[in-house]
């Protein structure tokens, strides 16, 4: 995962509430076995027209907005499905850091596994960042993971609070099932107690068999 | 003496294998289901680094959202679909990971052949890289979606790095009135909380009317929680609960089958114990619903009209339900009854169990399928399917005019070939009415299975207890 320490750069501004991971990444681009290359489709639907033509109003359409590596968006962002090809679609797009009033849960603990840094602020400062992002000729912001603060283009900043653990994996860059294998012998001690006193739930798993089409189903009652 | 705690307080705090200094706790995962479309980066970071499966016993795979419901036997024609299932397969053999693949007589609905198979258990923790997870919230377990990178931890480690949610508690008091389903029970809460209302939140559903559901309405109940913005819906098992699981192929069986029931009896909330947030509905006031706008939040009764966005509160709520209407084709005012429809699709792993079939043909027999309305119903799974062909109820759906198929998560998202056409409007009974959700410009419309077929036959949604027997 690439480190996220400090970010400058255009901000778009996309002032719509509960924009849905349909959105982001309609259904029929999950067929990829691949967590690149969704760049091209990211809000396909809100983006193009059924013939591949670009939407021209919408706003990654629009100069200098092509550019942005920061999106500044509405409430309850990223709500929907649990598709990680979102964060993957908004990251291989270029977008580092989102900056909304809130997110939906899963999308937010996805940014943090792809190196995307999501920012949640008060309404009165969103609004003088959404401002900010929709003025074409603004120089952009400056967003600083080390000091929880972003800078206005008129120098401002605005300060915001992120969880410990997950500002230091973004910040190094920590692959966080490395830092869990360290403890293997704490999840094999739980697993000892656990299965002593719930065995049921270390019962052997059905074995793969080379599947017979003329099997019979499991009965059910 | 401890505190009173709430159930998830108590399968949360059995589950924490260790604190960090932050207070993210490392939370042990019981039960992993994973399915062909959100899996198979979580199988390629595997490999990369060189990791294994750490509990092939507590990990259960099966494809289900890109398979094609109609007849199997002639393979996927889409390459790239064709090509996920297919790494399903060849990851689940690498890593010697249990897989139902498309063909096999266990497959359906990851979130239904869960609880069939007995792999979902009561007090437990159960994850799969999809939002629905929430379903097995049903049987008293935390059971929630998670992305790929977080179930490619679980693979290699069985545990997830998380910080602990809030409580909330939902309690809806009395019975549900005549015609009215989990799910009407659950959009009534939905349009009441918001779609962010539960955000942060795992939420416990208590009172009469939950109690009163059987364990397919109230996997209905919980399937929906995440689109009030929380994880997971607990409802605390109960003699049903138990009943539903006993025989089940992966449930325990002789003397661990009375152990579990003795454990998994303790798992209730305390008296008294604290809930971060309360919600009181009064299940006397809840009539069948239905959505009109893109967000499942967007529900009136059926008795209802399309809302008027003057009325919002907000200029952003309003903006979003001007373009909601504008999305759905409709006018504020309109009576919903006299809203035509294109499509029906029954099924997805909201309501395709064999209550949600047999409700459906309850309506269908002897009637026909409105002329203009293309109509179509999947089973949750090839075993229901089964079960419900020995109790004629294909020949019920075939005689009206629907297509019977194959398993699968099918018009729900519309990864398979089964999609709403665009401009067309589709009474659905799964769970999501997002633009473009069931295809691209297609309107849906989140109803119960009754109601859908209400709608099939009248050719425009309509009110259920109309046309009940």
């Amino acid at each position: 995962m690439e480190k996220f320490t400090t970010l400058s750069g255009i901000a778009a501004p996309m002032d719509m509430m509960n924009v849905d991971t349909d959105q982001i990444i309609p259904k029929l681009h999950l067929r990829t076995i691949k967590r690149t290359g969704l760049g091209k489709v990211v809000f396909d639907e809100l983006r193009f027209n059924a013939d591949g033509s670009e939407k021209p109003d919408f706003v990654l359409n629009r100069e200098p907005y092509r550019r942005a590596s920061i999106l500044v968006a509405g409430d309850n962002f990223g709500c929907g499905s649990s598709r990680e090809h979102a964060p993957w679609a908004l990251l291989d797009f270029g977008i580092r850091c989102i900056i909304a009033t809130s997110f939906a849960d899963i999308f937010y603990n996805n940014c943090f596994k792809n190196g995307i840094l999501p920012v949640t602020v008060g309404k009165d400062d969103w609004r003088l960042l959404l401002n900010d992002a929709a003025n074409p000729k603004s120089p952009g912001l400056t967003v600083d993971l080390e000091a929880l603060k972003i800078t206005r283009p008129n120098g401002d900043p605005i300060t915001f609070e992120i969880d410990g653990f997950r500002r230091d994996c973004l910040l190094n860059g920590l692959d966080d099932i490395g830092l869990t294998l360290q403890k293997a012998d704490k999840i094999d001690a739980f697993e000892t107690v656990q299965r002593e006193q719930q065995p049921w739930l270390y019962a052997p798993a059905p074995r793969n068999k080379e599947r017979r089409c003329d099997e019979p189903a499991n009965p059910v009652r | 003496m401890t505190s009173p705690q709430t159930l998830f307080d108590k399968i949360w705090q059995s589950h924490v294998v260790d604190v960090q200094d932050d207070g993210t706790a490392i939370l042990y995962i019981d039960r992993h289901l994973l399915h062909e479309v959100l899996s198979p980066q979580a199988f390629e970071g595997l490999r990369l680094a060189g990791r294994q499966l750490r509990r092939r016993d507590a990990t259960l795979a099966v494809a289900d959202h890109n398979v094609p419901t109609t007849d199997r036997r002639q393979g996927i024609e889409d390459p790239e679909s064709r090509l996920q299932v297919e790494t399903l397969s060849i990851n689940c053999k690498e890593f010697d990971v249990p897989i139902f693949d498309m063909l096999d007589p266990r497959q359906g609905i990851v979130h239904v052949i869960g609880p069939e198979q007995g792999f979902t258990l009561p007090g437990t923790t159960v994850v799969c890289c999809d939002s629905h997870t929430a379903t097995h919230g049903a049987f008293g377990a935390l059971a929630f979606g998670i992305g790929t990178s977080e179930g490619e931890h679980v693979l290699a480690t069985q545990t997830l790095r998380t910080s602990k949610p809030k409580n909330m508690r939902v309690l809806v008091d009395n019975p549900l009135p005549l015609g009215c389903t989990g799910k009407d029970l659950i959009l009534t809460i939905i349009g009441h909380i918001g779609t962010a209302g539960g955000t942060g939140h795992i939420v416990e559903y208590v009172g009469r009317a939950f109690r009163d559901l059987s364990m397919e309405g109230r996997m209905t109940v919980s399937n929906m929680t995440i689109e009030a913005g929380a994880r997971a819906g607990l409802i605390a098992p109960d003699d049903k609960t138990f009943d539903y699981l006993k025989g089940r192929p992966m449930a325990p069986q002789g003397a661990q089958w009375d152990a579990a029931v003795a454990y998994w009896r303790t798992l209730k909330s305390d008296d008294g114990a604290a809930y971060d947030r309360e919600v009181w509905i009064d299940a006397a006031d809840i009539a069948p619903q239905v959505t009109w706008g893109t967000s499942p939040e967007d529900v009136v009764p059926i008795t209802g009209v399309v809302p008027d966005p003057q009325d919002a509160p907000t200029e952003a709520k309003r903006a979003a339900m001007r373009r909601s209407l504008d999305y759905m084709g409709l006018t504020p005012g309109t009576r919903m009854t006299d809203v035509s429809i294109d499509n029906v699709f029954i099924g997805s792993c909201t309501n395709s169990r064999m209550e949600d079939l047999r409700a459906a043909a309850d309506i269908l027999r002897g009637r026909r399928v409105a002329a203009h309305v293309d109509a179509m119903v999947s089973p949750g799974s090839s075993i229901i399917k089964q079960q419900a062909e020995a109790e004629g109820l294909d020949h019920v759906f075939i005689a009206a005019g629907f297509q019977w198929r194959e398993s699968g998560c099918s018009m729900c998202l519309g990864m398979n070939p089964d999609r709403v056409p665009p401009g067309k409007r589709c009474a659905s009974t799964s769970n999501r009415n997002f633009e473009g959700r069931q295809g691209r410009d297609a309107r849906t419309h989140l109803v119960s299975p009754a109601m859908a077929a209400a709608a099939a036959v009248r050719g425009r949604l309509t009110d259920v207890r109309q046309l009940a027997r």
